[in-house]
């Protein structure tokens, strides 16, 4: 019993957040597929930009923007042309909530 | 003191194991959300960490047991660069330390049997585990009885190098330091489907950036099983075009499609394919490979005349045998055998798996991404990125339209990304810390 207290106590600072615990199962299964390269729950290492608490409308915006090429990217355009715009407004909801 | 939960779900338990297998509309009393199931992992790679940690993160009250014989994770994907001496094994190995603590039991053991009608796995200490939900990711098993001499004499001093480790990577590095300046590499590529099929070119490519630098008249020998370079090849002739000299009488990297070593000679230090014998002064055969040996154990490696397991994507449950699921390499899926891939694919079993805990039905059609960088050894990468989304008519992960390509060409950019997706995929996979001190470079 103590033991999975615990546990469930270093998950939440593990994954810091609240939108992990209350979201929408598909919705964090989707953003949780882009943690590889932007991080876990969106707090990236490095060069790849971090996408925990961008501002909702920015984040459609821009995943619109790789899908039609009107911002450049190496990789993004092969990642946006995968999702309709129903789950980017998904992506950015979850996104948002993360501190 | 309360009825112990786990003992009243098990005097229930009898519907569960045939239950689970199909429809589970009729189940909603039973799995109420206060079940508390056995998940029992087995490798804790990319694969098996992952799906850990979101198992715990998706449906806390899952019992979680990783079963590992490592002491520490070391990555495959930029082992490449030990061999090119830019990074040092220990810039690849990750600790267990943070993943270990999410779990409910860590046991650092090997599995050598498992009752799939028992539901058990039984480890080499003497242990065993009853499992409601056996998880294996255990990567793959090399064979090299395929290859003639390659016995457990001949494996002190021939490497791999395709499970990283000190004994594997490390070692060969070692040899490529000690090769004399005009020395050969002799190094091997298996038929597809294998691990990481741009793994073998990126490997040819490490090296002759190190040759370059510190043996510039030595030469690299490639004998690919395949008919041609299995992936991002334009990138790659590029990268040795552009580098290393690849089309003219200079060229660093002898490269001999349809060449499959069908023997080793340690002694003589020679890779017998068809064709011929080829001497080398360090040589490097990476053997034909399946689903891990575990698979083998719990009766699920069954697809393609016995090397891979088949599996349904909506759960990654073995479509043979009730309550396993089979993740990442071992797996017979039409994704590319990357450790990107595992990583997702542990999300998505810890997905449907908690769905299914939860009494609700699962995703029909999941989507799942892959994205995977290879280096060129001379400070520049490039990628292949593909999204793949259930289609329900042809019953398969398919892309959508333009959701599936590699880089226009090579570039430091990428080489930055791929820095920062080795740091991403590290902590997403071993739940490091945001402070954790990331060494490896590109």
């Amino acid at each position: 019993m103590k033991k999975s207290l615990a546990v469930t106590l270093l998950l939440a600072g593990a994954l810091g957040t609240v939108a992990s615990a209350h979201a929408d199962p598909r919705a964090r299964f989707i953003a949780a597929n882009c943690s590889y390269c932007h991080g876990p729950d969106g707090h990236s290492r490095g060069a790849v930009p971090s996408l925990a608490g961008l501002e909702a409308k920015y984040f459609v915006d821009q995943m619109k923007a790789f899908k039609d090429g009107s911002r450049p990217a190496t990789v993004m355009k092969k990642h946006a042309a995968g999702y309709t715009e129903a789950e980017y407004e998904m992506m950015a909801k979850y996104f948002a909530a993360i501190k | 003191m309360t009825i112990n939960r786990r003992d009243f779900i098990k005097a229930s338990a009898g519907a569960a194991g045939v239950a689970a297998v199909g429809n589970l509309a009729g189940c909603a009393t039973y799995y109420s959300g206060n079940y508390a199931p056995k998940v029992v992992v087995v490798g804790a790679g990319f694969g098996g960490s992952t799906f850990a940690k979101y198992m715990k993160a998706w449906y806390p009250k899952a019992q979680v047991t990783v079963i590992e014989p490592n002491d520490h994770f070391t990555s495959c994907p930029f082992s490449n660069t030990v061999l090119a001496g830019i990074n040092t094994m220990a810039d690849i190995e990750l600790p267990y330390s943070h993943i270990s603590k999410l779990v409910d039991a860590w046991v650092k053991d090997t599995v050598t049997a498992i009752d799939n009608k028992k539901q058990t796995v039984t480890t080499a200490g003497g242990k065993t585990f009853a499992y409601d939900r056996l998880v294996l990711a255990g990567g793959i098993e090399l064979l090299f009885d395929k290859v003639q001499g390659y016995d457990a004499e001949a494996q002190k001093t021939v490497k791999h190098a395709w499970k990283a480790s000190a004994d594997q990577t490390g070692a060969l590095r070692k040899q490529l330091e000690e090769m004399p300046d005009g020395g050969t590499f002799v190094m091997s590529v298996p038929k597809a489907p294998y691990r990481c099929p741009p793994g073998p070119y990126e490997r040819a490519s490490m090296v002759a950036s190190y040759f370059k630098k510190a043996k510039p008249k030595s030469k690299i020998i490639v004998l690919d099983g395949n008919p041609d370079i299995a992936s991002k090849k334009g990138l790659f002739l590029a990268a040795w075009k552009k580098h290393f000299g690849y089309g003219t009488d200079n060229s660093m990297i002898d490269y001999r499609p349809n060449n499959m070593p069908r023997a080793v000679d340690a002694k003589k230090m020679m890779v017998g394919t068809e064709f011929d014998d080829v001497k080398g002064d360090v040589i490097n055969v990476v053997p034909p490979m399946r689903a891990a040996a575990i698979t083998g154990m719990a009766g699920v490696r069954t697809g393609n005349d016995g090397t891979w397991c088949p599996v349904s994507y909506q759960t990654f449950e073995s479509t043979v045998v009730p309550n396993i699921h089979i993740l990442g390499d071992s797996a017979l899926t039409n994704f590319p055998k990357s450790g990107s891939v595992a990583n997702n694919t542990g999300k998505m079993c810890a997905y449907a798996l908690s769905e299914m805990f939860n009494g609700r039905p699962v995703d029909p059609a999941p989507v799942v991404t892959n994205t995977c960088y290879s280096g060129t050894g001379m400070g520049t990468a490039f990628h292949v990125a593909t999204v793949f989304r259930w289609d329900g008519e042809k019953k398969a992960m398919v892309p959508p339209k333009d959701a599936n390509g590699v880089s226009g060409e090579e570039s430091e950019l990428e080489m930055a990304y791929m820095e920062s997706w080795a740091a991403n995929v590290w902590a997403d996979t071993l739940a490091l810390p945001a402070d954790y001190k990331f060494t490896a470079k590109g």
